[in-house]
């Protein structure tokens, strides 16, 4: 500050974030990714409900491998923006708001969802 | 420009910022409920019997309806923050406002098949 000659940079494509910083865009990503997914959710709750042929058909085509990527992506999506987002009810509550708390925050959140992520493909597979 | 403050004229960024936690605790209880019921494994008949009782209605409606409002201000907040005349020129503005009404409509169909699959 007071010294107008520093260069300023503001391309973001060549300044190294902060942990926080891709917590918050992956928060972004993974939620408008679930909007997306939520019409497929749904159209499976559709198909799940309309009879016991269209279950079973269901459980045949959730059974296939590809299927089975796409449900394992939007779990791992689920499970990160819920954990980021439990992370944001905390810090409402004044716990965590330092750039240190957000750092620990953010490492918890992505800790979690690897964690969580390894536990869906197991059941999955 | 981006010339609402607000992502609607007749409510607040406080209003919304409220709506988003009310909604997603109600989300998070959905989700987590719902792990449970299907990671525990379950037949056509308990699954058809569990959308038969009145309280899996009304919270199954509840987190539809959550989930609509919820995905509309996220999607406000990334389409205010992206879609601007700032990044993207004047035509900013235009698909800023396409993609809102692309939104809302989708979120319509979303709340109204719902309501046709939980009710109907």
């Amino acid at each position: 500050m007071g010294n107008d000659n520093r260069p300023v940079n503001l391309d973001i494509g060549t300044i190294k974030l902060p942990i926080t910083a891709y917590a918050s865009i992956s928060h972004r990503i993974s939620g408008v990714a679930l909007v997306v997914s939520s019409f497929l959710l749904l159209w499976a709750l559709d198909a799940s409900l309309s009879s016991q042929e269209s279950f079973s058909n269901l459980a045949g085509i959730l059974a296939h491998p590809v299927v089975k990527l796409i449900t394992w992506a939007i779990s791992i999506g689920l499970i990160y923006h819920s954990l980021a987002g439990v992370k944001h009810l905390i810090m409402d509550m004044g716990y965590g708001e330092t750039m240190r708390g957000g750092v620990i925050g953010a490492r918890i959140v992505f800790s979690l969802t690897a964690l969580g992520a390894v536990l869906a493909g197991v059941m999955l597979w | 420009m981006v010339t609402a403050v607000s992502s609607s004229k007749l409510r607040s960024g406080v209003f919304d910022w409220l709506v988003q936690r009310v909604t997603a605790v109600i989300l998070l209880a959905y989700f987590i409920f719902m792990a449970f019921v299907v990671l525990r494994g379950v037949s056509y008949g308990e699954w058809a019997a569990l959308y038969e009782q009145l309280w899996m209605k009304v919270f199954t409606s509840l987190a539809a309806l959550s989930l609509a409002a919820h995905a509309w201000i996220g999607m406000w907040g990334v389409f205010t923050d992206y879609l601007t005349e700032r990044l993207l020129g004047p035509r900013g503005n235009t698909m800023r406002s396409v993609m809102q009404w692309v939104t809302s409509l989708s979120l319509l169909v979303y709340v109204l098949w719902s309501v046709k699959i939980i009710w109907g």
